[in-house]
């Protein structure tokens, strides 16, 4: 177990080192930071030193060294077009992200095993039926058409709900939450909604695939002959084997909805990150798009340590280090 | 009733079984008047090759058919208690409470995600009003009971962790958990090492024996069969063909499939070249043919043979399903 854990964090270590050189490589190709900082007027000389102070004339593996630390320490320069510490900024859109997503997840999560638990085991009922078919629109249409569905629905007919925006926050220290306010909560539904629906159709068509799958079993045959309960055979043997393969899936989405509500944070003007990094992309600001990066990569690194440790608690025969019996 | 030396009611009862399976090219007959009773502490041996409907008849009994099966006709009764028409929650209360089940593989019987004591613990807790404590204690007594080595360490022990000998222990356990009277043993050692295959069937044998429990012992392994059964029934393409006391049947079969199979059993000792075959094989369910199902494979058959099923009749002590011992009179009055 230990063992397996340290193998993880060094494969995590890893994969951020990779993304951290593709992140520093941006700098050197995709524009001149001299130029960028001092504008067109400045004289050689000035250029020169700028150049020599930023530490640009070291040899590539020096700077490479440099930008790792820092990035470490979560330093990654200051934003190219609003002169702000990009640290700053990733910290002040950062609730509004973890927010959606995180409610978001939840939302799919909870909902898509529940409702792929439910197609599973009424399998031929008309309620089955009519969510997996529902379902299919989920899987098939583009988020940024459900979103502008919602808003069209909820926001500009009904006008139950806003279209765009957090509502009225409130600051915990440096974090802002909008759960605290009515406003802030209204403003939440549509994001989350838009963000979780494809994630939610696929957990559930995914629970209820390898529901099915489980209940073919021979355990779930031999739990039958031994007299155990419909309710206890399919929410207790079959869910437990059936959550091991969800996990990994559902881990991987999680990382992929915090990661990528580019086009919902667009979408409801979502002041988040996926918000700053369009907008950095916009004007070549590499320190943000750079960090953007690397706070994907160290996400999905988290998300699949985390469903990596999952598996220990949900699946026994990973756990070793027991004896097996030996001899008859 | 055919059987009962000691005259009392029989545990199991099957009457004129019958199983089809309605499929979209028409309904295949997969068992056909299947009769027989097994008496208290008695092991009744059911063999033939595949197919031939031994593990669908305990599937049957147990009430574990799956669509697009369905009974067709019969009786099964339990110690008097008719149970093939007492729908969901009536049969999920006799399994394992009243008729317990082993099934082929052990590797894949237990939830790997389950430990074993907590396995055996809920079958108790399920149909036995005992606190879990008490279900606890009694997994443990019955680990040590089947032979599993310091019971108290590998009670919380996961599937995963024992030997394919060792978990179908632990599967005979689970069945034996709740004390029913009646086990139903499909092809309990197929799966298990050769080495292995005695020590279960002792075991298996040596446990019911004590709480005088019947087995229904389905195999394909004659020689299982010799040693462990009391009487033993031979099926060919849904039907019995023979059925009788297991020393009669090896000695004399009287159905020319059953004696063909006997035939087929190495012996040691005996001076025989080549062992007999069989030729041909079975016929699918949806191509047996008019008459007897045996006949196209049958070196004596006769006229007759094709034209229409012979009955079960009794032959000396057995009784054969085969026109070359045709007693109609006697068989009406003692076969129901």
């Amino acid at each position: 177990m230990f063992a397996f854990a340290i193998r993880s964090l060094a494969q995590g270590v890893l994969v951020l080192v990779t993304v951290a050189f593709i992140a520093f490589s941006m700098f050197r190709f995709v524009g001149d930071p001299v130029v960028n900082m001092l504008g067109q007027e400045a004289t050689q000389q000035d250029r020169q030193e700028l150049t020599e102070r930023l530490g640009l004339n070291d040899p590539w593996p020096i700077q490479f060294a440099r930008f790792l630390g820092d990035a470490a320490q979560g330093e990654f320069g200051v934003s190219y077009r609003q002169g702000r510490k990009v640290s700053d900024l990733i910290k002040e859109r950062l609730p509004a992200t973890l927010e959606l997503a995180v409610l978001s997840a939840i939302f799919a999560t909870g909902l898509g095993v529940l409702l792929g638990v439910y197609a599973a085991i009424n399998r031929t009922g008309i309620l089955s039926n009519l969510i997996m078919s529902l379902s299919l629109i989920g899987v098939s249409l583009p988020t940024f058409l459900i979103g502008i569905g919602l808003i069209y629905i909820f926001a500009v007919e009904l006008r139950w709900l806003p279209s765009f925006g957090r509502g009225e926050v409130v600051r915990l220290g440096w974090w802002s939450t909008g759960l605290l306010t009515e406003s802030g909560r209204k403003s939440l539904i549509l994001p989350v909604l838009t963000l979780g629906f494809f994630q939610l159709t696929l957990i559930m068509r995914l629970v209820r695939a390898e529901m099915l799958e489980v209940m073919r079993a021979d355990f779930i045959r031999f739990a039958r002959a031994r007299g155990i309960s419909d309710r206890s055979i399919e929410l207790s043997h079959a869910l437990r084997n059936t959550l091991i393969p969800v996990v990994t899936i559902a881990g991987l989405q999680l990382g992929s909805v915090i990661a990528f509500a580019i086009v919902t944070e667009t979408v409801f003007q979502w002041p988040g990150l996926g918000a700053l990094f369009v907008n950095a992309v916009q004007f070549a600001d590499v320190p943000v798009m750079s960090a953007y990066l690397m706070f994907v990569a160290a996400v999905f690194v988290i998300v699949n340590l985390t469903v990596d440790l999952l598996y220990f608690i949900l699946d026994p025969r990973l756990r070793s280090g027991r004896r097996v019996a030996k001899g008859h | 009733m055919a059987t009962g030396d000691t005259g009392m009611e029989p545990v199991l009862s099957v009457r004129n079984l019958s199983l089809e399976f309605v499929t979209r090219r028409g309904v295949l007959r997969a068992l056909n008047e299947i009769s027989f009773d097994i008496a208290r502490g008695e092991v009744l041996g059911v063999v033939g090759e595949s197919g031939a409907g031994k593990s669908l008849t305990g599937t049957a009994i147990i009430g574990l058919i799956d669509k697009p099966g369905r009974l067709s006709g019969g009786e099964i009764w339990l110690k008097g208690q008719r149970i093939d028409n007492i729908g969901h929650d009536g049969l999920r209360k006799i399994r394992g409470r009243r008729i317990g089940m082993i099934f082929q593989d052990p590797l894949t019987s237990l939830n790997p995600l389950f430990r074993v004591g907590d396995q055996i613990a809920e079958t108790i807790l399920t149909h036995m009003p005992v606190s879990k404590a008490e279900a606890r204690s009694r997994a443990l007594a019955l680990l040590t009971e089947v032979g599993i080595p310091a019971p108290e360490s590998r009670i919380d022990a996961y599937p995963h962790e024992f030997s394919g000998g060792m978990r179908q222990r632990v599967v005979i356990a689970l069945a034996l958990a709740a004390e029913p009277d009646l086990i139903i043993a499909d092809e309990p050692t197929t799966a298990l090492d050769v080495s292995v295959q005695a020590q279960i069937i002792t075991l298996l044998k040596r446990l019911c024996r004590t709480r005088g429990t019947s087995v229904m012992l389905i195999t394909h392994d004659m020689g299982v069969i010799a040693e462990t059964a009391d009487r033993v029934a031979v099926m060919y393409a849904g039907r019995i063909v023979e059925i009788g006391p297991v020393a009669d049947v090896i000695r004399h079969p009287r159905h020319p499939y059953a004696t063909g199979l006997m035939g087929a059993i190495p012996a040691l000792g005996a001076k025989v070249q080549r062992l007999t075959q069989i030729s041909g094989a079975m016929p699918r369910l949806n191509a047996i043919p008019a008459g007897c199902a045996f006949r196209p494979r049958c070196t004596v058959a006769i006229g007759k043979c094709a034209e229409a099923i012979p009955p079960l009749v009794p032959v000396g002590a057995t009784s054969a399903r085969c026109w070359l011992h045709e007693t109609p009179v006697e068989w009406s009055a003692s076969h129901g």
